[in-house]
C-alpha cells in the first residue's frame, strides 16, 4: 500500500474544508496520515480520524499561525525525512500552495498544481489537470518521489469514514531562522453575510457590470434571494471589488444550486471555479460569449436593466 | 535599494478567446508583458522613487520576450536580464524557479517582486519556490507595500480582509494585480528604453541542473463540457424565464 500524507491546513485554529475533501480521496489511494500544525491541531486530529486518517502528526507551536509558510515547510520536510510518504497532498489554496512550493524547492522535486482528481496507477500517481485553457484534461503522471500534488477545493465531497486517529506529537522546534515573515495583525474588512462557498445561490459580476458603482445592484438581488455575491478576476484586478469575492482558478471554487453570471464572458480562469454549479444562468450582452455555451439559460440583454427587474420580480414572488 | 522584478511574456489576455467547433480554444498569437507583472514593475518604481535605488527586470523566455522587458524599461526600470535558451522551452515551475534564482542571486537584491501568479499558467507556484531557493522569506498577496530601512511591511490579502506581515530584507514579495495602476510609458521613456541594457544569459552559464520534469503527460482528453442550454434574447420576458428557472431549482 502506498503511503499518503495529507497536509491538513488550519486557518486560525480551524481545519479548512479542503482538508477533509482531500481525505475523501486520499483514503482510496493508500494508508493515509495527516499533519496538522498550529493552534487547534489536536482538535483537528480527531476530525481527521473520523475522515480516515490513521495517524495525525500534530504540533501546536504558535509559530505556525504567526509566520508565513516557512515553519510549515520545515515541519513537512522533517516529517518527510522520517516517514518517506509516496504522495503528499495539498489543497490548491493560497496558504497551502505557498507551503507546497517551498517544500518542493527544498526537496528539489517538481509538483503538480491545480489538479481536479488523482488516482494510483502502476505504483505511482496520475493527476487530472485542466489543460489547454481548460478545454482539455491532461493525465499527468507524477515523476518525482514523493509525488506532490495540489488539488483544487471542492474536487471531492468530504464524508466521514474511519474512526480514531492515533495522534503523534511531531517533535520539532521551529528555528528562529524560519520565523521571518511575521503576521503581526489580522484585519477583518468584509464580514460576508452569506459565505460564497456555502451559498445555495451565487450571483457574480464581471466587466459587463460597467463599473463598481453598479455592484450594489447585485447585492440587492442577492439579499432578495439569500445569495452571495462573487466576481470575475477582471473586476477584482480592476479594483472594483475585493479579492475575497473572486470566483475562479485562483479565487474561490463554488458549487451552488444556481449560479448567475452577470456580464461575465466566461474565461477558463473563471469557469473552472463555477462550472460544477447545478444550474447556470448567464446574463450578457454578447450572445457569442463562452459563458453562453455552458449556461442552462443564457439571456442576451442589458444586465443593468434585467437585474433590477429580476430583483423586483423575486421580491414580488416571495411576498406575493 | 536594489529591487528585482520577475517578468513574463504571456498571450495577450485581451485577445479574443473563442471556442472552436472541436472544443479547442483559439487565441490570437499576440504576446504582452504579463499584466500582473506590470503592477509589480509599477510598485518597484514607486519604491525606487521613494527610497532610491535600482529596478532590474529578470525574465526567462524566448528571444522575443525582450519586448516584455523593453516594456518595463520604458515604464522606467533601469535594466533587464533575459535568460533565453531552447533547452528551457516547456520548463516546469521548479526549473523556472531555479533559473530565476540563479540569475537573481548574482544581483544580490534587497527585494524581489513577483506577480501573485501569471496570467497564462495561473498556478502561482514559482514565487514560493523562488523564495525558498533564494533563502528569502515570502510576503505574499500584497495589496500594499511599505519599506522602512531594512524592514518591509505588506498588507497581505486574505479571504475576509488582510494581514499585516513584516520581515527584514532581503525578502520576496508577491503583489496582487490591484496594488498599483501601472503607468503609461512616456515617449521619453520609450526612447530611453532603447538604450537600456538587456543582458542575455545562456542557461549553461547559470550552473543550474535541469532535473527531471515534474510530470509526464500520459494523455489528453476533452474536458467534460456542460451542455449548452437555451439562449434567449431579452424581449422583456427574460425576467419571467429566470424566475421560472430559480423556482424549478427550488431556490425561490
Amino acid at each position: 500500500m502506498p503511503s499518503v500524507l495529507v497536509y491538513a491546513e488550519l486557518n486560525q485554529g480551524k481545519l479548512v474544508s479542503t482538508a477533509l475533501e482531500l481525505m475523501a480521496r486520499a483514503r482510496d489511494l493508500g494508508d493515509v496520515y495527516a499533519v496538522a500544525l498550529g493552534t487547534g491541531a489536536k482538535a483537528a486530529a480527531a476530525t481527521l480520524g473520523k475522515h480516515g486518517a490513521k495517524v495525525v502528526h500534530v504540533n501546536e507551536d504558535a509559530a505556525f499561525d504567526d509566520y508565513v509558510a516557512e515553519p510549515a515547510a520545515d515541519a513537512l520536510a522533517a516529517l518527510y525525512e522520517k516517514e518517506k510518504p509516496d504522495l503528499i497532498l495539498f489543497g490548491f489554496t493560497p496558504d497551502s500552495r505557498e507551503v507546497a512550493g517551498r517544500l518542493a524547492a527544498r526537496l528539489g522535486i517538481g509538483l503538480i498544481a491545480n489538479a481536479g482528481d488523482i488516482a494510483a496507477q502502476g505504483g505511482g500517481f496520475v493527476a487530472k489537470v485542466p489543460y489547454f485553457g481548460g478545454a482539455k484534461i491532461a493525465s499527468m503522471k507524477a515523476n518525482a518521489k514523493p509525488a506532490i500534488v495540489l488539488i483544487r477545493p471542492k474536487s471531492f465531497e468530504a464524508s466521514e469514514k474511519g474512526g480514531t486517529a492515533e495522534v503523534k506529537q511531531l517533535d520539532l522546534a521551529v528555528a528562529d531562522g524560519s520565523k521571518r515573515a511575521h503576521i503581526t495583525e489580522r484585519v477583518v474588512e468584509a464580514s460576508e453575510k452569506v459565505k460564497l462557498e456555502d451559498a445555495k445561490v451565487v450571483i457574480s459580476g464581471g466587466r459587463g457590470m460597467g463599473g463598481p458603482q453598479n455592484f450594489p445592484m447585485l447585492e440587492e438581488l442577492a439579499n432578495a434571494l439569500g445569495a452571495a455575491v462573487g466576481a470575475s478576476r477582471a473586476v477584482v484586478d480592476a479594483g472594483w471589488v475585493p479579492y475575497s469575492m473572486q470566483v475562479g482558478q485562483t479565487g474561490k471554487s463554488v458549487r451552488p444550486g444556481v449560479y448567475i453570471a452577470v456580464g461575465i464572458s466566461g474565461a477558463m480562469q473563471h469557469t473552472v471555479g463555477m462550472k460544477t454549479s447545478k444550474v447556470i444562468i448567464a446574463i450578457n450582452k454578447d450572445a457569442e460569449a463562452p459563458i453562453m455555451k455552458m449556461a442552462d439559460l443564457g439571456v442576451v440583454g442589458d444586465a443593468l436593466k434585467i437585474v433590477p427587474a429580476l430583483t423586483a420580480a423575486v421580491k414580488a414572488k416571495k411576498h406575493g | 535599494m536594489k529591487i528585482v522584478v520577475t517578468v513574463k511574456q504571456v498571450p495577450d489576455p485581451n485577445s479574443n478567446l473563442t471556442l472552436e467547433g472541436d472544443n479547442t480554444i483559439s487565441r490570437e498569437k499576440e504576446v504582452v508583458l504579463d499584466p500582473g507583472d506590470e503592477c509589480g514593475v509599477e510598485e518597484a518604481l514607486q519604491l525606487k522613487e521613494a527610497h532610491g535605488g535600482e529596478v532590474i527586470l529578470v525574465c526567462m523566455g524566448p528571444e522575443r520576450a525582450k519586448d516584455a522587458i523593453r516594456k518595463g524599461l520604458s515604464m522606467g526600470a533601469d535594466r533587464g536580464v533575459l535568460i533565453s535558451d531552447a533547452e528551457l522551452a516547456g520548463a516546469d515551475a521548479l526549473l523556472t524557479a531555479r533559473v530565476l534564482a540563479a540569475a537573481i542571486k548574482k544581483e544580490e537584491p534587497d527585494l524581489v517582486i513577483c506577480g501573485t501568479e501569471s496570467y497564462d499558467g495561473s498556478t502561482g507556484m514559482v514565487p514560493p519556490m523562488l523564495a525558498e531557493l533564494l533563502g528569502f522569506p515570502q510576503l505574499t498577496f500584497a495589496k500594499k507595500v511599505e519599506v522602512d530601512g531594512s524592514n518591509v511591511k505588506v498588507h497581505r490579502q486574505t479571504a475576509d480582509g488582510y494581514q499585516v506581515v513584516e520581515s527584514a530584507t532581503p525578502a520576496l514579495i508577491t503583489v496582487t494585480a490591484g496594488i498599483a495602476e501601472p503607468r503609461y510609458a512616456s515617449l521619453k521613456g520609450i526612447m530611453a528604453a532603447r538604450s537600456k541594457e538587456i543582458k542575455q544569459v545562456a542557461f549553461g552559464d547559470l550552473g543550474v541542473e535541469k532535473g527531471e520534469p515534474a510530470e509526464t503527460i500520459e494523455g489528453v482528453t476533452d474536458a467534460e463540457l456542460r451542455k449548452a442550454g437555451q439562449v434567449i434574447q431579452d424581449d422583456g420576458s427574460a425576467v419571467d424565464r429566470i424566475v421560472q428557472v430559480l423556482a424549478d431549482a427550488k431556490v425561490l
